[in-house]
């Protein structure tokens, strides 16, 4: 299991593992019972076929019975005893009974039988001479209407035959179970896996997401998940709302640091303008340095978690990056004109169309040039390029300012790290890693440059379409 | 110039009073939106500089109505809450421009004439003296010898002068009036910046004249 806000969750088994095994269970029994009624079934039909062959071969003998002058005659059909050799190689023994003495047949071959005519055949399994046989009983009276004589038929068979069918069928009775329980069981581990994907959907759905995403969830989940997925986005709702009071907060702090530091600062012009000792005015423009710090700090931070605050509610509208820049230079160059700047801005003529969040965007392009302006000497110039690179907007800022030293280049992103020769230039070391921020949002990134006497090129590359 | 400005903190306003009168510039206070109104009402301005939060209101309605007034005096939005949404929706709503607090007042001047070089409505935009004619709208100097663009330091400059001929400006007035306060700049860059305005009035009826340890003024030739 995946580390959650470091610590490691502690599972209690496993639904799809507890699912499998129940189902496997019930499967298992589906098939033993499966199994048992197949094989029951199987041989009754086959003790059944054996009955009625016996019994009809019975009635044949008896059917052959006739009387003459009082005598109980029977001319055997040998066709009734080969009947029962079709099916089997089983022995079959006979006994036609008359008054308790044997017509023609096995005469120790006894079978109980009432005593009155009955037309229904009479069945038992008995052993007969060392071997388990199934016997039939028909009863016929004999003769005419003045002297009747009762003859009972019997025939047997042994059940050789019966056993072997039945063990046949036993095999295949196993065989069908087996196979029942291995497809129930796949289709039970399919079924398993099924039933936990949109838990895994939803699961997915949320681990994928950004650790600034506070989108409510939308994965499409079944019924049963609705309560953990609203639960979840509840629980989303009211982190975001918690964020958003902190956000308040922060506005709401800026805005009571920031008047009073206002009203010093302008006392401190003032002044500043009365004095005449020199060291009195180098004192009083420290002070009023310190104010810019902390002033741009607080809003250096204040538009760090503005910025961080809507790349998570990211909403891109249809832009062209010409204009966007165009409004940031010209709302920028009444404090570069102060310096004597002059940024110049100059594009391809390509589509520079793109989809962005544009407040978003405008932040980040004002951060870079407001830098570019800041690090810039007097009379210098800032040059403002929009072209395409392979599948890149480019919006490159080229000043002639003192570049960038003493970090790696990419550590100007990290939070608060400035580099080695900023001097006594106010910053707060937010400016880049609100751009590069921005960037990432957007789907690009931003590239720095920097050879020593030759300014710096900080360039901005945002996807193509 | 005179401008407007609506700022509910007294002390700030104050200060801000202050520092524009220093640049004798006639500035009057309203310190809530009902006498923001009534001031807009009876007195013309040709700027005005708004708070947002103020005791009465919102200063955002106080702009929307300006703007459905019809009233053309543009208006510079002073704000606390530097927050990125709330600088779109001020521009949204009619603002022309905005600076966020603490300002600086070199950058607050700039802006404020920014503006009013958008609107072409400053009533006073051409200065005279020596034959020589400073177009505070176009920033530009003419003589009869032709005109000569200026960079906005320059321009600063010449308008220092122009508006008071004769007297003398110390070189660290002129620098605080020249930069910003949290620039970096030494007292020769000020020398600099009256070098390249004594090439451009060069052959024309007006010099800087060097007043030896005081300072400079502007004369017109013998």
């Amino acid at each position: 299991m995946k580390a959650i806000f470091g610590t490691t969750l502690i599972t209690r088994g496993s639904m799809q593992r507890r699912l499998v095994i129940q189902l496997s269970l019930i499967a298992f029994l589906l098939s033993l019972l499966l199994f048992l009624i197949v094989q029951g079934v199987a041989d009754r039909a086959a003790s059944d076929t054996q009955d009625n062959i016996l019994a009809a071969s019975a009635i044949s003998i008896a059917d052959a019975l006739y009387s003459e002058g009082g005598q109980v005659q029977l001319e055997l059909p040998y066709s009734a005893l080969s009947m029962l050799g079709t099916i089997s190689e089983d022995r079959v023994f006979y006994r036609v009974n008359v008054d308790g003495t044997t017509l023609t047949g096995y005469d120790d071959l006894v079978v109980s039988a009432r005593s009155d005519v009955s037309t229904q055949a009479e069945f038992s399994t008995f052993s007969y001479r060392g071997e388990p046989v199934r016997a039939v009983s028909v009863t016929r009276s004999v003769g005419s209407q003045s002297q009747r004589t009762l003859v009972q038929v019997v025939v047997a068979q042994t059940r050789l035959s019966l056993a072997q069918i039945s063990y046949r069928i036993t095999l295949w009775a196993v065989a069908i179970g087996v196979a029942f329980f291995l497809v129930a069981t796949g289709l039970s581990l399919w079924a398993a896996h099924n039933a936990l994907a949109p838990l895994n959907r939803v699961a997915s759905a949320v681990t994928r997401r950004g650790p600034n995403d506070l989108r409510p969830v939308r994965a499409e989940a079944p019924a049963e998940l609705a309560p953990l997925v609203s639960a979840l986005n509840s629980f989303i709702v009211r982190l975001s709302a918690s964020l958003a009071r902190s956000e308040d907060f922060i506005a709401e702090a800026a805005h009571r640091v920031r008047t009073p530091l206002a009203t010093v600062r302008t006392q401190a012009e003032v002044i500043h303008r009365s004095l005449q000792h020199s060291k009195n005015k180098s004192a009083l423009r420290e002070m009023i340095r310190a104010i810019d710090e902390s002033s741009r700090s607080a809003g250096q931070l204040l538009d760090h978690a503005m910025v961080n605050f809507r790349a998570d509610q990211f909403q891109a509208v249809d832009i062209d990056l010409r204009e966007l820049v165009a409004e940031t230079v010209e709302r920028l160059s009444p404090t570069a004109e102060l310096k004597d700047i002059a940024i110049s801005v100059s594009d391809t003529g390509e589509d520079f169309a793109f989809s962005a969040d544009p407040i978003l965007l405008q932040n980040a392009l004002r951060n870079v040039l407001d830098n570019a302006i800041k690090y810039s000497p007097p009379d210098s110039d800032i040059l403002v390029k929009l072209f395409h690179d392979s599948n890149f907007h480019v919006i490159s800022f080229h000043d002639q300012g003192r570049g960038f030293e003493g970090l790696n280049l990419e550590n100007h992103f990290e939070r608060f790290k400035r580099g080695s020769n900023v001097g006594d230039i106010v910053g707060s070391g937010l400016g880049l890693t609100i751009v590069n921020e921005v960037a990432r949002a957007h789907g690009g990134h931003v590239k720095i440059t920097s050879n020593k006497g030759e300014g710096a090129c900080v360039s901005l590359f945002l996807p193509l379409a | 110039m005179r401008f407007l400005l609506v700022e509910d903190n007294a002390q700030l306003a104050r200060a801000v009073c202050d520092r524009f009168a220093i640049d004798g510039h006639a500035i009057d206070h309203a310190s809530s939106l009902a006498d923001a109104i009534a001031f807009v009402d009876t007195t013309h301005y040709d700027l005005i500089l708004l708070d947002i939060m103020l005791p009465d209101g919102d200063g955002r309605d106080f702009l929307s109505r300006h703007r459905r007034a019809k009233n053309k005096t543009p208006v510079i939005v002073l704000t606390a809450r530097s927050q990125v949404s709330d600088r779109i929706s001020l521009l949204d709503l009619g603002a022309d421009d905005y600076v966020t607090k603490p300002f600086d007042f070199a950058e607050l001047e700039a802006r404020c004439r920014a503006v009013l070089r958008r609107q072409g409505g400053v009533a006073q935009n051409r200065i005279e003296f020596a034959g020589v004619v400073l177009d505070s709208l176009e920033a530009t100097l003419s003589a009869k010898n032709g005109t000569q663009n200026l960079r906005n330091r320059e321009f600063r400059l010449v308008e220092i002068f122009f508006a008071a001929p004769g007297q003398i400006f110390s070189k660290n007035h002129l620098m605080d009036r020249l930069f910003s306060l949290s620039d970096d700049v030494s007292e020769n860059a000020i020398e600099v910046y009256v070098g390249r305005l004594r090439k451009k009035l060069d052959g024309t009826g007006a010099q800087i004249e060097t007043v030896r340890s005081l300072g400079y003024r502007l004369v017109a030739k013998e």
